[in-house]
């Protein structure tokens, strides 16, 4: 029973990579990746260190652009777009509005020196909010949605503990209600017993918003409470994929039962 | 055709790759059917492949030949050959899983371990911890306990959250694996009693259960495992 819950279902992909393939000279990081996601759905990445996970998020998340293929992704007015052949401003627009980006370090997501009501109301501001008092309510009740006391809303987030300092970066991502979140290694960087409970809020809400998310993780624990769907890779091409429970419980290829039998049991 | 399982000649072997790729083949020609408001026991000794059947037809495992026919949503949909969402889907609304082992993620209540399935199906909170501390309450786990996470909790009363959690929602199909080994004669009365209502309610079910006298009690139909036995 600790499985993601279900998408709502829904027949249009959101996000649509095409053959997609990355290499800097003649060192490959990426090669013929081709998948669809769908709204609601949450995809893990799983793989050892230079596997060409990180690449590939960075490849979907428009950040780096690939050598080869494309991404595709449905903009609100329904319409699937290259995202290399966006403009400026429809970028922007993704990346503020309708993207989130959780880093595994908060400090590369968040603003450290100011305070933690600021870190989540600019995202707002960043979309035309301007009235103070809404935005403080909404960064409140967003503190509170993650479990931060609202009474350390003035305070920056280098005062927080790593788990309180995660927990704010996703409110700051969600408070703009994105339809596709990107996760790297979200619990990577904290203690264990602080990783089941933000493991459990990020499911919670996930499924709350109907959110869609891309998550890397080299943690199977972390896909399987999370994904719906995982994608193994290794050498820079995904190797096996398929429902999160079939891949972790009868895996096909050599690597992947590699991976799962190495798991250390607790 | 009226089942709600149509199974045709399924088929799964293991390739263990870091065992030099051994082959070991689990069942072969697997064939058989449940219609609605029956319980269909698989039997056979440990190791014949019957929990690899029931995981097979929860999309668990894949199914390397045959068809794993389920009725879903007013149509047939050959399980072995689904896409993931699909997948998806008939668990959503159409088949329940009851395993052997909890498996619940760290920290969360009972209560809400129980009720997750109605509510990750629309339910509201409210009305779905109430239906959960109700099952809860028959399946004779305290009140005292539900608010504290299962993991703590002794072999029996984890596979009594366990079978609460499957039996809450109103699916058409479960599939049960040994729901009554670890507890006692009062608690496995209690879930005698729940597939009872279930089979009324039309559920199609397919059951492993090494107790004769529950599979007795339960059964309408005893598939022999044996016959699928796929070993060279």
């Amino acid at each position: 029973m600790a499985e993601p819950h279900n998408p709502v279902q829904d027949d249009e992909p959101l996000l649509v990579a095409d053959h997609l393939g990355k290499n800097y000279g003649r060192l490959i990081a990426c090669r013929d990746v081709s998948f669809a996601l769908y709204p609601g759905e949450v995809l893990a990445i799983v793989g050892e260190s230079g596997s060409g996970k990180s690449t590939l998020l960075q490849l979907l998340s428009a950040q780096l652009a690939p050598s080869a293929g494309r991404v595709s992704y449905r903009m609100r007015d329904g319409v699937l777009r290259d995202l290399a052949a966006l403009g400026e401003a429809e970028r922007r627009f993704l990346f503020r509005t309708d993207w989130g980006y959780v880093h595994q370090d908060p400090a590369q997501g968040l603003r450290m020196a100011v305070s933690a009501g600021a870190n989540v109301g600019e995202r707002l501001m960043a979309v035309g909010w301007n009235h103070y008092g809404r935005i403080r309510d909404t960064a409140s009740s967003w503190l509170e949605r993650v479990e931060i006391d609202t009474a350390r809303i003035d305070d920056a987030p280098r005062t927080y503990s790593g788990g309180m300092r995660q927990r704010l970066q996703i409110a700051r991502n969600l408070v703009t209600e994105p339809r596709l979140v990107f996760m790297d290694e979200p619990t990577g960087g904290l203690d264990v017993s602080v990783q089941a409970r933000l493991l459990d809020l990020m499911r919670n809400l996930v499924s709350e918003l109907g959110l869609a998310a891309i998550v890397v993780t080299h943690d199977l624990a972390v896909a399987r409470l999370l994904s719906h769907r995982v994608m193994v890779m290794k050498g820079g091409r995904v190797i096996e994929t398929g429902l999160t429970d079939q891949v972790l419980d009868d895996p096909r290829e050599p690597y992947t039962q590699l991976l799962v039998s190495s798991i250390l049991p607790a | 055709m009226t089942a709600m399982i149509d199974i045709t000649n399924a088929e799964k072997t293991f390739t263990m790759h870091l065992q030099g790729g051994v082959e070991l083949p689990v069942v072969r020609g697997v064939s058989f059917h449940v219609e609605p408001g029956e319980c269909v026991a698989l039997s056979g000794p440990s190791g014949a492949g019957k929990s690899s059947i029931l995981k097979m037809i929860f999309g668990n495992y894949r199914c390397d030949a045959g068809r794993i026919g389920i009725r879903h949503r007013g149509a047939v949909i050959d399980l072995a050959t689904a896409e993931p969402r699909q997948v998806l889907s008939v668990r959503r609304s159409t088949i329940g899983y009851v395993s052997q082992f909890l498996r619940a993620v760290p920290r969360v209540a009972t209560i809400d371990v129980v009720a997750e399935p109605l509510i990750a199906n629309g339910s509201a909170r409210a009305e779905a911890r109430a239906q959960a501390g109700a099952l809860l309450r028959r399946l004779n786990i305290p009140e005292r306990l539900w608010a504290l996470p299962p993991s703590t909790f002794s072999g029996g009363e984890q596979q009594r959250v366990n079978i609460a959690h499957g039996f809450i929602s109103d699916l058409p199909i479960l599939l049960l694996d040994e729901p009554t080994a670890s507890l006692d004669a009062a608690n496995r009365a209690v879930v005698v009693e729940l597939i009872e209502e279930k089979k009324r309610q039309g559920v199609a079910m397919a059951a492993i259960v090494h107790d004769d006298e529950i599979r007795h009690l339960i059964a309408d139909r005893i598939v022999d495992v044996t016959s699928f036995a796929a070993a060279a």
